[in-house]
């Protein structure tokens, strides 16, 4: 049976989704949505992705129980090791699987959007070892504060493009990528996350599901049921919830925790919780829940976190929301940074600020002490490290 | 307001210009129209700024954000529009993007259209499949036309298929760009308006995306019933103002 979290065959999940995109673009969404599943089904592309995943990426990665962050809060609290994948995030499950659908395409050139640099990072470094071209958009402000990641693209021989129109971040770099494909259509462009046009949403969850697919078979050798009783990740586009999320959709009797970046708080003008604060809209191609104004003018949002920092949403997401299939949390930078100093002092890990926001719930949740709760550490801190030492000095 | 389709009918090399409402100042907006048409242009295409124009070029952006700036909105414009209602009478086409639509409420948004006297909408980013499967009973239902836009990769079958869906004009865009698109037409470009020229629609063909000056615009017409010019006024705009617009427009059409 086809689950319902699966998109129909227009893209959408529910009212979500779809692939509003201006007739230029119309051909290479379709060359994609006519051989996306054929190859992700394919035995050679399973072969080389899983390949990939094992020897370059280091997967499968471990779930590991945080005994002391388990003792703090009264439960089972297991970590999802995203961050000990190659290049320190969820993000190059993705980049790994969609370089190769490049490939089996014919495609030589590629082109990514960046937030944080992390994705950027994750694109650079399979186009790197496929000998491929890669044109990085990254807007300018983001530039300027993650100058060590901007390095490390040039490092890989990724050439990095300014974004410098609109308020200059994600959304605008996203937007640039997606004007550079409509002038350039002989293009990939390698997506971030699960947003955009149909089939990209689905698509980037089908390559993150790889984490929940994992957490299944660990679970059930170290607790001997497959299940969960919660799952928590936090969402910006919703790449590493989606994947952690994915294999437990029709399972009800798994809680799905998504954790929102709050910003200075939800209703302080500054933050980033869209499904507070947003009302359905279309962003990148896809009919979503999004932040606006009252005439449709998409707003700026804000989140110490710069991966969290998206005016919209995946469909899928805005779809869990509406149907209740998740439940939508949401913790500001302040209690992410505590987060993130918490677990660093009681289990040794530093975790992105981004995944610091999935951490923060867990003094708001009734926890029982029989409760199996995974927690996906969709990625490391370092690249966070300047922010986290200011911020320890205040 | 002369109905679009009798112009279409009745002329040939008709001139299009694209505008910014609200730009480069709020109240400019009829000012442009009211100019435009002393100016003769054959009509008017009628842009609401937008955050995130995917489709658009950096004068188009920086004109939408300058305008937004200026406070521009959907009921500011719709009420610049009333204001002229009875008086212009080059037919304007309302150009935007969906979320704009769907945010002011999509029936709404489509009365306010009619009540400004206008009956064409171009939305960039409002694909096939929606129009078919909702937003052509809504346009229907309000005596709405959608203008569709096909492109040097649009296959033959799709160009066919828009063609039947077709009441007012197909926008063909005249190159694989977003708009503001530079220098001359190239060999590719006219093979390109000559294969669907050959096509025999019964829909118009207005050219658009990368038309600026006399020459490109003759070219253009030598394919089509007339041609579109956006960015290039938009510079003129930005540089001179709302006084000389006839000094844009002469040199076009003479």
């Amino acid at each position: 049976m086809k689950s319902k979290f699966q998109p129909d065959k227009n893209g959408y999940f529910g009212q979500f989704g779809g692939a509003f995109i201006p007739e230029l673009l119309y051909p290479n969404v379709k060359e994609l949505e006519d051989n996306y599943i054929q190859i992700i089904e394919s035995e050679e592309f399973q072969k080389e992705y899983k390949s990939l995943l094992k020897d370059y990426v280091g997967r499968p990665t471990p779930l590991y129980l945080a005994k002391r962050l388990s003792q703090k809060y009264g439960a089972h609290i297991y970590l999802k090791r995203e961050d000990l994948n190659h290049t320190g995030a969820h993000k190059v499950n993705n980049t790994v699987g969609q370089i190769l659908i490049a490939k089996k395409l014919g495609k030589t050139k590629i082109i990514a959007e960046t937030g944080a640099g992390q994705h950027g990072v994750a694109t650079a470094t399979v186009c790197a070892l496929m000998g491929l071209d890669c044109t990085v958009f990254m807007g300018e402000k983001d530039i300027e504060r993650q100058a060590p990641n901007v390095a490390r693209m040039k490092m890989l021989g990724a050439k990095v493009v300014a974004a410098t129109s609109g308020s200059k971040t994600l959304k605008d770099a996203t937007n640039e990528a997606i004007r550079y494909w409509i002038q350039n259509p002989e293009t990939f462009y390698l997506i971030g996350s699960v947003v955009g046009p149909h089939p990209h949403p689905d698509m980037v969850a089908r390559l993150q599901a790889i984490i929940s697919e994992e957490m299944k078979w660990q679970l059930k050798e170290k607790t001997g049921k497959e299940n969960p009783d919660t799952i928590i990740a936090c969402v910006g586009g919703g790449s590493n919830a989606a994947g952690a999320f994915y294999h437990y959709f029709d399972d009800e009797e798994v809680e799905l925790i998504a954790v929102e970046a709050a910003g200075l708080g939800v209703s302080s003008g500054e933050s980033a919780a869209t499904s507070q604060l947003g009302e359905v809209g279309i962003i990148h191609g896809s009919k979503t829940i999004l932040m606006q104004d009252d005439y449709g003018q998409i707003v700026e949002p804000y989140s110490i976190s710069a991966g969290l920092d998206y005016p919209g949403v995946g469909p899928l997401h805005a779809y869990l929301y509406e149907s209740k299939r998740a439940k939508f949390m949401n913790a500001t930078d302040q209690e992410a940074l505590t987060a993130a100093y918490e677990l660093t002092k009681i289990e040794g890990i530093i975790p992105a600020l981004e995944t610091a926001h999935a951490l923060a719930v867990l003094p708001k949740m009734d926890l029982t002490k029989d409760q199996v709760v995974v927690i996906n550490l969709s990625g490391r801190g370092d690249k966070d490290l300047e922010i986290y030492i200011k911020h320890l000095e205040a | 307001m002369k109905a679009l389709n009798t112009l279409l009918e009745e002329k040939n090399n008709l001139l299009s210009i694209y505008f910014t409402c609200g730009f480069p100042k709020l109240e400019d907006t009829t000012t442009v129209i009211t100019e435009l048409e002393k100016s003769g242009v054959d009509f008017i295409e009628v842009g609401l700024p937008y955050s995130d124009p995917l489709a658009d070029g950096p004068t188009i952006q920086d004109s939408s954000q300058k305008a937004l700036q200026n406070g521009v909105n959907l009921d500011v414009v719709f009420e610049q529009l009333m204001t002229i209602k009875t008086t212009n009478r080059t037919p304007l086409v309302l150009m935007g993007y969906l979320n704009q639509m769907l945010k002011y409420g999509e029936d709404k948004f489509c009365q306010k259209v009619v009540e400004c006297g206008i009956e064409t909408l171009i939305i960039p980013d409002l694909p096939m499949v929606e129009y078919e499967n909702h937003y052509q009973q809504l346009f229907d239902k309000y005596g709405l036309t959608n203008v569709f836009l096909i492109t040097p990769n649009t296959e033959e079958d799709r160009i066919k298929k828009i063609d039947a869906y077709t009441k007012a004009f197909i926008y063909v865009v005249a190159s694989s760009s977003i708009t503001g698109a530079k220098g001359e037409i190239s060999k590719e470009q006219i093979a390109y308006f000559e294969r669907i020229k050959n096509m025999h629609l019964q829909s118009k063909l207005i050219v658009g995306f990368g038309i600026s000056d006399k020459t490109t615009f003759d070219t253009a017409c030598n394919y089509a019933t007339g041609a579109i010019i956006g960015s290039a006024f938009i510079r003129y705009l930005a540089a001179n103002g709302v006084s000389k617009i006839k000094d844009f427009i002469a040199p076009i059409i003479s």
